[in-house]
């Protein structure tokens, strides 16, 4: 199982240096995505590899992270747009005002 | 280690890398959606069909899409100067690093490190079904109400703002909002 550890290692760190390091707003939330997915990758792992290889729960709590993960996107994504259209910029480092 | 599960992680992994440091957006958002589908062959891979399938579906053709419909839309022409090597970089690569060797330093002592996969882990989507609809239906529902006040909140959220136009006494009524030049 070791290599697919190490896969969701990558994939997480890759998305923190994306989350850390990016200035567009949507890379951010790229990263934050891949993130998500390490952990999911992680989960499937130790349900394959684990002691409890007949328990549903672990498949299950992966559906419902995917379908949050979507969700969240798609609210991330809208206040990307309105971001936007309200700064012209999706610069997070320009983006240092509460009031519009 | 077999030689499949290796092109899938060089693919994964090169895909993931070349998502975060691509300048153009547009090639960054193409290079997650194949990150996914690999993602979702390892799914495949480890006999968990159900989510690879729910992995494309939701990942590749949902947020990928969405996220490269964003990166349309916000399009400024300008490329993010990414080349330049500061300083300020340096703290958020040495924190990627050393989280990154904890969690591999985590996997290499982990007790089921040496574990044989479980040839009984397999899903039938008959199970999943039963399952999402006796022991999970009340988390199944908070879902579904999630789902669909996250679909409202973005559809009021990304909406033009028409109020702004109506009350503009000038009767400049160009239906696509002014640009500043």
């Amino acid at each position: 199982m070791l290599p697919y550890l190490l896969l969701s290692s990558l994939l997480f760190s890759a998305g923190l240096a994306a989350a850390l390091l990016r200035r567009n707003a949507i890379l951010v939330l790229v990263g934050i995505e891949l993130m998500l997915n390490a952990a999911n990758l992680n989960f499937i792992v130790f349900w394959k590899f684990g002691p409890h290889p007949e328990s549903m729960a672990p498949v299950l709590f992966v559906l419902f992270s995917i379908a949050i993960a979507a969700a969240e996107a798609g609210v991330g994504l809208a206040l990307i747009l309105l971001v936007y259209r309200h700064f012209k910029t999706t610069n997070v480092d320009e983006l240092n005002l509460l009031k519009g | 280690m077999n030689l499949d599960l290796a092109i899938l992680s060089l693919l994964i992994g090169a895909s993931a890398v070349a998502a975060i440091t691509l300048r153009d957006l547009v090639h960054c958002v193409l290079c997650l959606a194949v990150t996914f589908a690999g993602l979702a062959a390892v799914y495949l891979r480890l006999g968990a069909e159900f989510i690879a399938f729910s992995q494309v579906l939701v990942y590749i053709g949902a947020v990928a899409i969405l996220a490269l419909f964003v990166v349309l839309l916000t399009r400024t022409g300008e490329i993010e100067n990414q080349s330049r090597f500061s300083l300020q970089k340096l703290a958020p690569l040495a924190v990627c690093g050393l989280v990154f060797t904890g969690l591999a330093g985590a996997a290499w002592s982990s007790s089921l490190r040496g574990s044989q996969e479980s040839v009984a882990a397999s899903i039938r989507l008959r199970d999943v079904g039963r399952e999402l609809m006796s022991a999970y239906v009340l988390p199944l529902e908070v879902l579904g109400l999630l789902l669909t006040a996250a679909l409202i909140g973005a559809a009021i959220l990304a909406q033009t703002e028409e109020p702004n136009e109506v009350e503009n006494p000038n009767g400049a009524s160009s239906h696509p909002p002014a640009k500043p030049h």
